[in-house]
């Protein structure tokens, strides 16, 4: 069993093989090519289980790879599992099967089936080629696809306008973070004249230390945008346009991870500048708390959970920033669970209720218990309270950030205290008072209901997993700090109480956001107005230069002065020959002059031999 | 052998058959023209077991040197990407064009014309044979646009005429030079000699201009969209796919060889030259309203990166300029190829009156989306493994000076996806709500072009492979490793 980690490549292959299949042949098979997609990650998770099962076993290093010359000398890609890949390919495995056989639920049987399904699986296979990469260019390949499958899983409603601005916004936004990434490659080969992992990683310590932290800094900036950070952030909220299991996998559990996983892949470099790590701490604190604050203001239930995904990142990198990247990834594990269940179950009401408004539902507790229940977990798992998954890693998060600077340790404990609070708040205006939406919401059928019940066990039993995800990642599990775990709780049971009594009963369409405070909430809730400066100042600029470049500069300078040329020559040419007419002689008048002009050059340069 | 003349005999006999058994028919040509094409491509493929898919040069037959002076033809490392890639042009236009019913037998005699000579520049041996064949691109070319082209032809026909006859003029007059300073014709003792000459700076920038105007660089590159705007698919697919080529192959071939130091020298201006073409063009594409203009403009962008790749002088630099090539010749022919079969069905390229087609058309929108993401560089597709390679060897010769060709990187997936949205999502445009997709004849070449991109874009070392000797020797010469 343990063997097929042997053919690590597989979790490329198989996904691919499986994309391509569900793309041609899925409107023969109708909904069961549901069945046939959820067959990429299952291969997956199982590649994962049984590379998990020989790390813990003791195999020290990669313990299988392979690789293969692609571009040219030394431009090589190739695989290697570790326990850090593999303890990914147990995330994306697991959350991607449930996402599928959730969909399968979600979707109705009129929608575009074998489309949704294929990229599915395509989005499996690039982020596992994501995972086992044995280099950045083997990274760089699964890091853009896994991005293209962003772009056309959010655009999957695409005669909707919305979800096709948010497609573009989305792709364009990771591309610039994803140019940082590529600018590191480019420097990593002019200095270290390999890409793969080991010999980058080998190369580190002879290099110049400002060398080091410029190739840190670069792959930062791709981090940033993947992993949605201030100031790339912008495109999240606008991605939940997308369907809300895709929301669940790609924006939630995995690929906004991969940022994440990147830093701590590339630890060796990211580690070796004090700078870099300063400024990932203060990038992720800030992003946190300004995320988890515009989370408290979303009248949607997805721009809640899109805002609290960008705030748990932010918790992350800060943890990274603290130089803790095994708690970073502890986290990334967790909130995978918590953070995919709550999706999901806001799925589940969505799917009953018709609405992602958060003034048009209420009252959901008594006609979905199930969904409800599993929320609670999720709910108090983000929240922090012991002893479910969230409360361990984000412990950890904030001791260690506690023990590298004070001041962000304090910010992200009111991040955390906020985070308690929105999520409340959302849970009471969805699952408590009466039901102010249209309808008779109930629960889905077993394919929506089996992945809550999965995930809800996971996002409740993972904190105490701490020990072997942390074995596999590749550190050691720390303790529980008494003291810092004491003021979590005390802050997150603090945040509830003011998030429940915010979310009490709004009347059917009020403005559930409507408190004494309005302007400050909504400016929290575009984003603290952010989006409107990127607008301002880089993609307005940015169309208006095109379009002056094109009307003046091209068509008004550079093309008027050849065909102002061609006019003036006319000209000479109409009054040089008034008897004849017509272009055609005119021209060959022209050429047959050129031609002796030419040949008077030729004999005159050609004059000394 | 026999075979590297038959790429040019072929099509030749083609136009010949074409003529003597198509004329008056409005379907027999087509079919003509497709055998004969297909038959070069089979030409081409036998050549496999001679080596050439993995570098080694061969020769053409020697014929009477009193009866044909200048009549050699070689294919080495260089030039046979460039003749895949022609071999898999050749049927793709044929196959765009099987609707064309008005004069049918001269619409394809031209293209398999526009083949023969095409495939004579990348083959000659000899310079002389070289600029023949280089001049005799432009006369079916200048037809195809003049005749069977849009509204406004006759005016983009000429433009397209007058300003690349310049840019060889030049061409000739360097070429000329060589000639009588180390008096030799053909192209290995040209090379060989050429350190006699008298003013290789001035040699260079010659042939250079020439091929400048062919890439197209900016400021010269305006001839460009005019023509393919104008231009019937197939003449956009050639236009696009393989004479822009022409560029870069002279630059490798003949320009940086006969004047290496001048080369050396010239270095940051084609890398200046290239990565303002990069930028401009995608900002230019990105301001586009007219589809076909867009992606036209498009390529001005790619194109720039076969001129960042040459200017970094080195064997891996070149490598990045001909995947470029390869790669640009494949994906914005399928662009071209699909913007017309988009025209063909609603008579207009404007993107403002397009919205949810990918509900309309959904084979035709699938595509269209796959081109876009091939032309925006995604890996996988064959745009990605050149333009990697064409920054990571700009880096490695100008550092970060490169930085706005990332911004061109940007703005290359901002106007394909502009172009995405813009036609395929939104509501569905009642105006074209009863068209109806393209057939299973439509879909023919755009498949066989989507697998070359494909599978261009998972193994490069496809074309790696034949390039390598060619481009080290050419490297070892500009002095680079």
């Amino acid at each position: 069993m343990t063997g097929i980690a042997t053919y690590g490549w597989s979790v490329v292959a198989v996904p691919l093989v499986i994309a391509v299949l569900a793309a041609t042949a899925g409107r023969v098979l109708g909904t069961r090519v549901a069945a046939l997609a959820a067959l990429a990650p299952a291969w997956v998770f199982a590649v994962g289980v049984a590379a998990s099962a020989r790390v813990l076993a003791g195999e020290e290093g990669a313990i299988a790879s392979g690789s293969v010359e692609w571009l040219g000398a030394g431009l090589t890609v190739g695989w290697a599992i570790d326990g850090l890949t593999a303890l990914m390919l147990l995330v994306v495995g697991l959350v991607a099967f449930l996402v599928v056989v959730f969909s399968r639920g979600y979707l109705g049987p009129g929608e575009a089936l074998p489309r949704y399904f294929a990229v599915l699986a395509l989005f499996t296979g690039a982020m596992s080629a994501l995972l086992v990469a044995d280099g950045f260019l083997g990274l760089f390949i699964g890091w853009e696809l896994v991005g293209v499958c962003s772009y056309l899983l959010i655009g999957y409603w695409f005669t909707r306008p919305e979800a096709s601005t948010a497609a573009v916004k989305a792709f364009l936004t990771t591309r610039v973070g994803d140019m940082g990434l590529l600018l590191a490659l480019a420097l990593l080969w002019r200095e270290v004249g390999d890409l793969s992992y080991t010999a980058v990683f080998a190369a580190v310590p002879g290099m110049e230390a400002s060398t080091v932290s410029t190739i840190g800094l670069l792959l930062l900036v791709g981090a940033v945008g993947k992993s949605a950070q201030f100031p790339l952030h912008i495109w999240l909220p606008d991605a939940m346009e997308g369907p809300t299991p895709v929301s669940a996998l790609i924006h939630a559990a995995t690929m906004v991870a991969a940022g994440v996983f990147l830093l701590a892949r590339a630890w060796p470099v990211v580690g070796a500048s004090a700078d870099v790590q300063t400024i990932i701490l203060v990038l992720g604190g800030f992003t946190a708390i300004a995320a988890a604050g515009s989370a408290g203001a979303q009248r949607d239930i997805k721009k809640v959970l899109a805002y609290s995904t960008i705030s748990q990142l932010g918790f992350m990198f800060a943890a990274i920033g603290a130089g803790a990247w095994v708690v970073a990834m502890f986290h990334l594990v967790t909130h995978a669970a918590f953070k995919a269940l709550l999706f999901l179950g806001a799925g589940s009401v969505i799917h009953a209720t018709g609405t992602q408004r958060l003034d048009a539902m209420g009252g959901l507790l008594k006609k979905m218990p199930l969904t409800a229940g599993t929320w609670f977990v999720g709910a108090a798992a983000l929240a922090g309270i012991p002893p479910l998954s969230g409360f361990f890693s984000k412990d950890e998060v904030l001791h260690t950030v506690v023990g590298a600077d004070l001041g962000w340790g304090v910010m992200l404990f009111a991040a955390s205290t906020l985070t308690a609070f929105y999520i409340t708040r959302t849970t009471v205006l969805v699952f408590f008072g009466s039901y102010r939406g249209e309808g008779v919401p109930h629960e889905g059928g077993w394919d929506l209901r089996v992945p809550l019940v999965v995930l809800a066990a996971f996002a409740a039993a993972l904190g105490f997993a701490g020990g072997p995800i942390a074995e596999l990642a590749g550190g050691h599990h720390g303790e529980i700090d008494v003291l810092v775990a004491s003021i979590a709780t005390a802050l997150a049971v603090l945040g509830i109480a003011v998030g429940a009594v915010s979310g009490i009963r709004p009347k059917q369409g009020a403005d559930v956001t409507k408190l004494a405070f309005v302007g400050p909430l909504r400016w929290a809730r575009n984003g603290w107005g952010f989006d409107e400066i990127v607008r301002q100042t880089v993609t307005r600029p940015a169309c208006a230069t095109a379009r002056v470049l094109d009307r003046v500069v091209d068509r008004g300078v550079v093309d008027r002065s050849v065909e102002g040329v061609g006019a003036l020559a006319r000209l000479v040419g109409r009054g040089y020959s008034a008897l004849q007419s017509g272009d055609t002689q005119w021209y060959t008048t022209l050429l047959g002059a050129g031609t002796v002009a030419l040949l008077a050059l030729v004999a005159y340069l050609g004059r000394g031999v | 052998m026999l075979a590297v003349d038959l790429l040019v005999a072929v099509p030749l006999l083609g136009v010949a058959a074409v003529i003597a058994l198509g004329r008056g028919s409005a379907t027999r040509p087509r079919a003509i023209a497709l055998a004969f094409s297909v038959a070069f491509t089979a030409v081409f493929a036998s050549l496999a077991s001679a080596g050439v898919l993995t570098g080694t040069a061969v020769d053409g037959i020697r014929l009477a040197r009193e009866a044909f002076p200048f009549w050699t033809l070689r294919i080495d490392g260089l030039s046979a990407p460039l003749l895949a890639l022609t071999a898999v042009l050749g049927p793709v236009a044929v196959l765009a064009s099987w609707g064309v019913r008005e004069k049918a037998a001269a619409h394809h005699a031209l293209l398999l014309g526009l083949q023969a000579s095409i495939a004579g520049v990348f083959l000659a041996a000899d310079v002389i044979l070289l600029y023949v064949f280089w001049e005799a691109v432009l006369i079916p070319m200048y037809f195809l646009i003049g005749v069977w082209g849009h509204e406004d032809r006759r005016h983009a026909a000429m433009k397209f005429f007058i300003y690349t006859f310049a840019g060889s003029a030049f061409m000739l007059v360097g070429i000329l030079t060589a000639v009588f300073q180390t008096g030799h014709t053909g192209l290995a003792e040209v090379l060989d000699s050429a350190f006699v000459l008298g003013q290789p700076t001035l040699v260079f920038w010659l042939i250079a201009a020439g091929m400048l105007v062919k890439i197209p660089a900016v400021p010269v590159h305006t001839w460009l969209a005019d023509a393919h705007v104008e231009a019937p698919t197939a003449g956009s697919i050639l236009l696009a796919g393989v004479l822009l080529k022409m560029g870069g192959y002279g630059l490798l071939r003949l320009a940086l060889p006969i004047a290496p130091e001048v080369f050396e020298a010239a270095r940051p201006i084609l890398a200046v030259l290239g990565g303002v073409g990069i930028f401009y063009g995608a900002a230019l594409a990105l301001a586009q309203t007219d589809l076909k203009r867009l992606v036209a403009l498009s390529s001005v962008s790619h194109m720039g990166f076969v001129l960042l790749g040459i200017s970094a002088g080195t064997e891996r630099g070149f490598a990045a300029a001909m995947l470029v090539m390869v790669s640009h010749g494949l994906v914005a022919p399928l662009l071209f190829l699909l913007v017309g079969q988009l025209y063909d069905r609603t008579h207009t390229r404007d993107i403002e009156r397009f919205s949810g087609m990918g509900a309309t058309l959904p084979r035709w929108a699938t595509l269209f989306t796959f081109a876009a993401l091939a032309s925006l560089g995604l890996p996988g597709l064959s745009g990605f493994p050149g333009e990697f390679l064409a920054v990571v060897a700009g880096f490695g010769a100008w550092s970060y000076s490169i930085v706005p060709v990332m911004a061109g990187l940007v703005l290359a997936a901002a106007y394909n996806l502009r172009a995405v949205k813009g036609t395929l999502h939104g509501e569905i445009a009642e105006e074209w709500a009863e068209i109806s997709d393209i057939s299973a004849g439509d879909l023919v070449p755009a498949v066989v072009l989507a697998a070359c991109i494909v599978a261009l874009g998972v193994w490069p070392m496809f074309v790696l492979d034949m390039t390598g000797d060619a481009l080290a020797l050419i490297a070892a010469l500009a002095g680079g490793m």
